[in-house]
C-alpha cells in the first residue's frame, strides 16, 4: 500500500473508528444511527481500497440503501428516551469487553494462524482468480453459483422464510373493511354500473 | 519529486479540471432542463411561462439563482441545526457525484469504471437520505410525513429499477456503462435484417422493461405523478417545507440532477446512448455528444409531458403498482431474458 492508497485508507479508517465510537456516544439516538451510517459508508470505503469493489457496492446498496434507513425510521417514530437507555450501561462494560476481545482474539487468529501450522494458509478459504484475469463479479459468480449453489439457495429459502414469517405475524384480516379490487372495478361496464331510468318531472324516483 | 508530480499531481489536476468542466457544462444544461420543464408545462396549460428575464425567459433559471443565495436562509428554532442544513448538502452532493460514471460520448466519461451501473445505482440509492433527513431534522409533522412517503415510496421503486437493470446486464455481459451503449450496436433490428438502425437499441428488445423503468424512474426521482412527498395539497411542501433559500435551492438541484441522471440512464440504458439513430452517412457526421444530448432532452420531453398532464397518484395506488405490478413483472422478466439467452446463445455471457 503506497501513497494515495495508504493515505485513503486512513482517511477511511479513522472516519470508520470514530464514528463507531460516535454510534455509541451520541446523545440523540438518530444522530447514533446517522454515525452508524457513516460508519458502513467507511468499510466500504476501505472494501473498495481492498479492491472488492462488488462487496463496497453491495455493502452501500443493501446496508446504507435499505436495511438503515428502516432502522432510521423505526429510531425516528420511537422517541427513544436515549438518557434513561444509558443509566446503568456502565455495568454491562465487561460483558462488552469480552465480546470485543473474542472478535479480536479471531480477527488475529484468522489472519496469522498460518504462521503456527503451515495447513492453515489453505483452510482460509478457496483461492479466486487474480483481478487481472477475472473481474471481481465474475468471480464471485462463478464461485457462488457453481461450488456454494447449496448454501447460497439455502441462504436465500432462510430469509424467504422470515419474510413470510413477518408477513403472517402482521397480516390481520380486519372484518368489515371496504377493500379496493382494481380488477373488479376495470371488469366494470356501463351495462353493470348504471342504470338509466326515466324520471318524470316533479317526482322523484 | 518529478516522479510524484507526474504520477500524482498532474492526473490529478488533470481530472480535477475535467470534473469541473463537466460540472458547469452539466449545471448550466440542469438550469435550461428547469426552464424546459416550466415552459413545457405552461405551454399544455395555454400559458406563457417565465418570459421576462432575457429574450423567451431564457435566463429565469439564473435569475432565481440570485434570488435564492442573497435570500436570508432561516432555520426553525426547534430544529436539529446541524441535520438540516446537512441534508441538503447530502441532497445535491450525491446527486451530482453520479455523474462521475455517465459516460457521453464515446470515451468522454470522467471515471470509465467497471462497475459503473452497479455505482450509479448505490449512489442513488443514498438519495433518500437528504429527504428523510431534511424531513425529520425540520421537526415538523408535513415535513416528516413528506419524508415517510418519499423513503417509502424510492425504496420500493429502486427494486423493480434493480430488475430493470439487471435484465440489461444479462443482454450486455458487463456493467460497465460504455460496454452498456456499445453492445447496443448489434442487437434485434439486425436479426429482423435491418442493421445499423435504432431498432438494434434495447428500448425495442426490451420493451416493458423500457417502461417499467420510465414509469419507476418517475417515482424514484418524485416526479408528478408520483410526488407525493411534496404534494402541496396535503403536505404544503413535503419535506421541504421549512426550507427557503439556498438550502431549498439545493434540493432543487438535487431533485432536478437526479432526474437529469434518470434520463441520461434511460437514454444509456435503452436508446443507445450517443449512437446515431441511422448507423451511415449522414447520421455519423454528428458528433456523438449532440446524439446523446439530443436523447436526454427527448426522455425529459417524456418526463414534462408527462407532469404536465397526468393526475397525482394516490398513496396506496403508487405502492400497489410498485409492489404488486412492477415487482413481478420485472422479476419475470429477467427470468424469461435469462432463458432466452441461455437457450439462444444471444448473450454476451452464453458459455
Amino acid at each position: 500500500m503506497l501513497g494515495l492508497q495508504a493515505f485513503f485508507f486512513y482517511i477511511f479508517a479513522f472516519i470508520a473508528v470514530g464514528a463507531a465510537m460516535m454510534v455509541v456516544l451520541a446523545r440523540n439516538p438518530v444522530h447514533s444511527v446517522l454515525f452508524l451510517i457513516l460508519t458502513f459508508v467507511a468499510a466500504a470505503g476501505l472494501f473498495l481500497l481492498a479492491g472488492a469493489e462488488f462487496l463496497a457496492l453491495i455493502l452501500i446498496v443493501v446496508y446504507v440503501g435499505a436495511v438503515a434507513i428502516l432502522f432510521l425510521f423505526v429510531v425516528m417514530m420511537l422517541d427513544l428516551d436515549f438518557g434513561r437507555m444509558k443509566q446503568g450501561a456502565m455495568k454491562y462494560a465487561p460483558f462488552g469487553l469480552i465480546i470485543g476481545l473474542v472478535l479480536l482474539a479471531e480477527l488475529v487468529i484468522a489472519g496469522t494462524g498460518s504462521a503456527y501450522h503451515p495447513a492453515l494458509a489453505t483452510a482460509t478459504a478457496m483461492p479466486t482468480p487474480p483481478l487481472t484475469e477475472m473481474s471481481n463479479i465474475q468471480a464471485l459468480g462463478h464461485v457462488l453459483y457453481t461450488r456454494y449453489i447449496f448454501f447460497f439457495q439455502l441462504a436465500g429459502l432462510i430469509l424467504f422464510v422470515a419474510m413470510v414469517g413477518a408477513i403472517v405475524l402482521t397480516l390481520r384480516h380486519k372484518q368489515g373493511l371496504k377493500r379496493q379490487s382494481i380488477p373488479a372495478q376495470v371488469a366494470r361496464t356501463p351495462a353493470t354500473a348504471i342504470e338509466i331510468r326515466k324520471v318524470e318531472s316533479g317526482r322523484g324516483i | 519529486m518529478t516522479d510524484f508530480f507526474s504520477t500524482y499531481v498532474l492526473p490529478g489536476l488533470i481530472i480535477l479540471g475535467q470534473s469541473v468542466l463537466f460540472l458547469v457544462v452539466l449545471l448550466v444544461l440542469i438550469a435550461y432542463i428547469l426552464l424546459a420543464d416550466r415552459k413545457i408545462w405552461a405551454a399544455v396549460q395555454m400559458r406563457r411561462g417565465p418570459n421576462v428575464v432575457g429574450p423567451f425567459g431564457l435566463f429565469q433559471s439564473f435569475a432565481d439563482l440570485l434570488k435564492f443565495i442573497i435570500k436570508e436562509p432561516t432555520i426553525p428554532a426547534s430544529s436539529d441545526k446541524f441535520v438540516f442544513l446537512l441534508a441538503p448538502l447530502i441532497a445535491v452532493t450525491l446527486a451530482l457525484a453520479t455523474f462521475a460514471v455517465v459516460p457521453v460520448a464515446d470515451g468522454w466519461v470522467i471515471a470509465n469504471i467497471n462497475i459503473g451501473i452497479l455505482y450509479v445505482f448505490a449512489i442513488s440509492s443514498l438519495e433518500v437520505y437528504g429527504v428523510i433527513m431534511g424531513g425529520w431534522a425540520s421537526n415538523s409533522k408535513y415535513a416528516f410525513l413528506g419524508a415517510l412517503r418519499s423513503a417509502a415510496q424510492m425504496v420500493s421503486y429502486e427494486v423493480s429499477i434493480g430488475f430493470v437493470i439487471v435484465t440489461v446486464l444479462l443482454c450486455v455481459g458487463s456493467l460497465n456503462l460504455s460496454d452498456i451503449v456499445v453492445a447496443q450496436e448489434n442487437g434485434l433490428g439486425t436479426m429482423l435484417g435491418l442493421p445499423n438502425t435504432f431498432l438494434d437499441w434495447h428500448w425495442l428488445s426490451l420493451f416493458p422493461m423500457f417502461i417499467v423503468f420510465f414509469i419507476s424512474a418517475l417515482a424514484e426521482t418524485n416526479r408528478p405523478p408520483f410526488d407525493l412527498p411534496e404534494a402541496e395539497s396535503e403536505l404544503v411542501a413535503g419535506f421541504m417545507v421549512e426550507y427557503g433559500s439556498t438550502p431549498y435551492m439545493m434540493f432543487m438541484l438535487g431533485e432536478y440532477a437526479a432526474i437529469t441522471l434518470m434520463c441520461c440512464l434511460t437514454t444509456i440504458l435503452f436508446l443507445g446512448g450517443w449512437l446515431p439513430p441511422f448507423n451511415f452517412a449522414p447520421f455519423t457526421w454528428v458528433p456523438g455528444i449532440i446524439w446523446f444530448l439530443a436523447k436526454v432532452a427527448l426522455v425529459f420531453f417524456m418526463f414534462a409531458m408527462v407532469k404536465a398532464f397526468v393526475p397525482r397518484y394516490r398513496y396506496d395506488q403508487l405502492m400497489r403498482l410498485g409492489w404488486k405490478v412492477f415487482l413481478p413483472l420485472s422479476l419475470a422478466m429477467v427470468v424469461i431474458v435469462a432463458f432466452v439467452l441461455q437457450l439462444t446463445g444471444w448473450g454476451a455471457l452464453a458459455t
